[in-house]
């Protein structure tokens, strides 16, 4: 959010180095440069006769030049300013932050599969093909749909490999259906992949109890609507308890059901998307299946596809042959309906590595497990703090508790404050201000790896802020204190953007 | 289970504070009918012993490109990649943090990216980076969709050089737009005219350099043709390490520049994850895709660094959003930031002048076989030869002696005519001297 109340002075003793014990200021890569100096000996060829015509580079490139040691000191620093799954609950609704088994990548570092090219001759990477329809195999049997397309790169990538199949089946029937419904509730790749698909978005609204409205859903339906997409269990941390009723009315209209899979790890194991009629899905490997988030990615978006989507799969295709695994890598033959080609290569194999790691240690028990730890730790939450904040609805919720801030009301203290706050205790924040159809949502998603104890010191601080909140709000406007930084100034940020570092004009003159 | 804290015990106690008698309270929105009754056909839970057993069977039915000597690039290069960046990515810190939405807890990641940013820009001679893209073939996608909104026109000319797979990902996602692709044919020995397919609705030119055939080209005068009618010039980089010793495509005039980063500090992972570099001029900026960056202060005056710019992305825009794109590269922009700080100017050009030299010491070995010619009149580490026989038998025969000779221009334009004796061979510094001479006698072999 953009705007930041002006902060308080902070309290905190300034030092002469600007550092705070284990919080060390560090300068950016391009302030420490001595140029000529480099991190990496590599072996000057002797002379010989270029061949790169007329375009060998003559102006300097201007990265700086930094030894090993001071590189890893560098970024060991950055990472201290960083908070991790690692180091605490990540309590980030609808990002599912849970633990990342280093076995996964332990793994995913062996050279049989990360040290592979995707144009080696298929003869040689019959294992990372095995592993591609084995991966594809867990995913049929969790979802119940009959294909899995592997190529998307991410959940956004994976929505438009789905809606890119709904308008090429349409299409191949004869119909022009040009109208997408989209509940209010839902991520905003979930419009913006729609609309890259050319197709005109419309939102159908929640009820009262935070899910679909069913009626209006069914008004909205018609002879040129080619799709639905909503997410299950939704974005109030909600089970859509209406699906087969949805499910049946965008049936009866001619249009598709694309459920956006983000939340599948509330539901893995206990039940099949295809039971409840949907017809495609993505899921995200680095939610459900524990990939690390790596700081915003990489990420890995496998598309669920009935039998009539299947057909427009994206290329390649993993398939069996006469001597093993085959990859179709053109529209031609049984692809020839494909949508085509996504990315450069295959899909995301490091990613395919870990999902399928985690798979086999998991097994059908330990994933059934997950969906109802994550459930359970929800709950346990929603129960623990309900006395002090305000649930947005009323009842059980599935992985994810949200609030909203009517718990703040009177006392000067918005979500952003609160969420600031929760900074200095030592916590990550809740997702906030989404979904937007609740006022000031808090949406708090504990996920299955954390321990009853971790969520009762999580509980209690919430409730300690809550009450402090109520009594006195003003501290809460300059929080948080004791991060490495303090607010920063986002509006300045993006009216006179700065997006890189410059030599500044002495330096530049003298190179 | 050892990834699941909650004993018995504790489940019990949950349930008992929420005031459910069993879990499957907690679902009982879920329809009755779709709940499943009987376990999955799948298998239970392993050990770690197990599972890295299993899963080392599996990579063991692969041959790795260092068990072998390989000569494959055409989109994906294999270099060495300092230990020192593996540790880095791996620290839990980074590994294990989220996209930086809380900017007070988040400066390591931010000020990373910055830093990328900034390196990407340096690389490509461009003004402005973002934060990174899925791979280069979607950032050559995005780049085409944002020239179209800056210029508002819809015709794409396209070279018939650039890598086909990064021409299929732009026709997968114009394919339900109004775009008009005018796609050339492969030019396996140079002498491509695009110029005159430029015209008033002409969006913008996307060529590669060096080409997919390895080819340099010398786009000062395409671009120049390009501003004259209004249109952009997209310039696609497969191999970034190239940009250590040729001339940088923003200095020949290119308005978007897209890389695939694969090179710099991540491997080759059977094509991913990898890394989309998007750079363009500063001018384009409101128009770009992707996260981006930005410098600021916090409330004490001391410098920071926030997520920036963010009215063009999917969770403020939604359907008006300039990109769907949300997760992207980060860890892999990571591994590009980390490499990229250990080689700095320095480093960078003795490693494109590795590579290139490397390549030439091939190209003149490849050049002796008998009925072997080499096509290229220039190129960086990358060429095509042709050879007096079919490639893609001649690189079967050569992949069971484990030499991977190259990709045959077939596997990547299997449509087009005259290309089935051609055959793109890639170099870098971890080609050894003693793999190029078994190279060249069994390449002698197999064409004699």
């Amino acid at each position: 959010m953009s705007t930041n109340p002006p902060a308080a002075p902070s309290a905190v003793p300034s030092t002469f180095t600007g550092n705070k014990a284990l919080q060390i200021e560090e300068p950016l890569l391009f302030e420490q440069d001595s140029p000529g100096r480099t991190g990496v000996d590599i072996p000057d060829p002797p002379p010989f006769q270029h061949r790169l015509g007329g375009l060998a580079r003559v102006t300097p490139l201007g990265l700086p030049g930094l030894s090993e040691p001071q590189v890893i000191r560098h970024f060991t620093r950055l990472s201290q300013k960083n908070y991790a799954i690692d180091a605490g609950i990540f309590p980030l609704g609808s990002c599912t932050m849970k633990h990342n088994p280093r076995l996964n990548e332990k793994v995913a570092r062996l050279p049989g599969f990360a040290d592979i090219h995707p144009l080696q001759p298929v003869s040689t990477v019959q294992g990372a093909l095995e592993l591609m329809d084995t991966l594809a195999h867990w995913l049929k049997t969790l979802t119940g749909l009959p294909a899995i397309a592997l190529a998307p790169a991410a959940g956004a990538h994976g929505e438009f490999c789905g809606m890119a199949t709904i308008r090429a089946a349409h299409a191949a029937a004869g119909q022009n259906r040009m109208r997408v419904l989209v509940p209010e509730s839902a991520h905003g790749t979930n419009p913006a992949t729609a609309a890259a698909l050319g197709y005109h978005v419309e939102a159908i609204p929640a009820n009262e109890r935070g899910r679909v409205d069913v009626a209006a859903l069914k008004a909205k339906l018609g002879p040129d609507v080619a799709a639905i997409m909503v997410t299950n269990p939704n974005t109030c941390g909600l089970f859509e308890d209406e699906i087969v009723a949805i499910a049946e009315a965008t049936h009866a209209a001619g249009a598709y059901f694309y459920c956006d899979g983000a939340n599948f790890n509330a539901i893995v194991g206990k039940v099949r998307p295809a039971d409840l009629g949907i017809d495609v899905m993505h899921m995200n490997l680095h939610k459900t299946f524990s990939t690390p988030h790596g700081g915003g990615g990489p990420g890995s978006g496998p598309v669920a596809l009935a039998a009539a989507l299947a057909p427009f799969a994206p290329l390649p295709w993993v398939v069996h042959g006469d001597k093993g695994f085959n990859l179709i890598e053109t529209a031609t033959g049984e692809a020839s309906r494909s949508i085509g080609r996504m990315k450069a290569f295959h899909g995301q194999m490091g990613m395919f590595v870990r999902a399928l790691t985690y798979m086999l240690s998991h097994g059908r028990d330990g994933l059934k497990q997950v969906a109802e730890d994550a459930v359970l730790n929800a709950n346990y939450l929603l129960a623990r703090l309900k006395g002090e904040l305000s649930p947005a609805f009323p009842g059980i919720c599935m992985h994810e508790a949200l609030f909203d801030d009517r718990f703040l009301d009177g006392t000067g203290v918005s979500t952003l404050d609160f969420a600031k706050a929760m900074i200095d205790e030592g916590f990550h924040p809740t997702t906030i201000y989404f979904p937007l159809v609740v006022h000031g949502a808090m949406l708090m998603e504990p996920t299955e790896t954390e321990s009853k104890a971790s969520l009762d010191q999580f509980a209690d601080a919430l409730l300690s802020l809550a009450r402090r909140a109520k009594s006195n709000g003003e501290p809460f406007h300059s929080a948080p204190t004791m991060s490495p930084r303090r607010r920063l100034d986002e509006t300045r940020a993006a009216r006179t953007p700065v997006l890189r570092w410059r030599p500044s004009a002495p330096k530049q003159a003298a190179e | 289970m050892r990834y699941l804290p909650l004993t018995p015990t504790d489940r019990q106690a949950m349930l008992a504070t929420i005031g459910a008698r069993a879990i499957d309270d907690l679902f009982r929105d879920v329809p009755e009918g779709a709940r499943l009754s009987a376990p999955l056909d799948l298998p239970d839970h392993q050990g770690e012993l197990e599972v890295e057993r299993e899963m080392a069977a599996l990579a063991a039915k692969n041959v790795a490109a260092g068990a072998a000597a390989s000569f494959i690039g055409s989109g994906a290069y294999r270099h060495h990649v300092p230990a020192a960046v593996d540790h880095i990515i791996q620290r839990g810190e980074f590994l294990t943090s989220y996209t930086p939405y809380q900017p007070e807890i988040s400066q390591g990641t931010l000020q990373y990216l910055f830093e990328f940013q900034t390196q990407v820009a340096m690389l490509t001679g461009m003004e402005v980076a973002n934060a990174s893209m899925y791979d280069g073939a979607t950032a050559c996608a995005e780049a085409v969709l944002m020239a179209r909104r800056i210029t508002r026109r819809a015709k794409v000319v396209i070279s018939g050089n650039l890598h086909s797979h990064w021409r299929d990902a732009v026709a997968t996602a114009t394919r339900y737009t109004d775009s008009k692709l005018d796609v050339g044919a492969p030019a396996a020995n140079g002498g491509e005219v695009l110029e005159s397919h430029i015209d008033s609705d002409t969006a913008c030119v996307v060529v590669q350099n060096p080409d997919a055939f390895g080819r340099l080209r010398d786009v000062s005068g395409l671009a120049e043709r390009c501003h004259a009618a209004g249109a952009l010039l997209v310039v696609a980089v497969t191999e970034v390490v190239s940009l250590g010793a040729i001339k940088s495509p923003g200095e020949m005039g290119a308005d978007i520049v897209v890389c695939e980063g694969q090179s710099i500090g991540n491997g080759l992972n059977f094509g991913g994850p990898y890394l989309g570099l998007f750079a363009t001029r500063e001018r384009f900026v409101r128009q770009m895709p992707g996260r981006l960056c930005g410098e600021t202060v916090d409330a004490d005056g001391r410098r920071g660094f926030v997520l920036t710019l963010s009215t063009r992305e999917q969770h403020i825009r939604r359907e008006k959003a300039t990109s769907n794109i949300c997760t992207n590269s980060g860890l892999c922009a990571l591994a590009f930031t980390v490499h990229m700080a250990l080689l700095g100017s320095e480093g960078l050009k003795r490693l494109a002048r590795l590579n290139h030299y490397k390549a030439t010491m091939l190209a003149d070995r490849l050049s002796k076989v008998p009925g072997v010619k080499v096509l290229n009149d220039t190129f960086f580490n990358e060429f095509t030869v042709a050879l007096p026989k079919p490639a893609a038998a001649v690189v079967e025969t050569l992949a069971a002696k484990k030499i991977f000779a190259g990709v045959p221009a077939t596997r990547l334009w299997p449509e087009a005519r005259g290309l089935d004796n051609m055959l793109v061979v890639a170099v870098t510094e971890t080609s050894h001297k003693e793999e190029m001479v078994t190279y060249c006698e069994a390449l002698t072999e197999a064409v004699r």
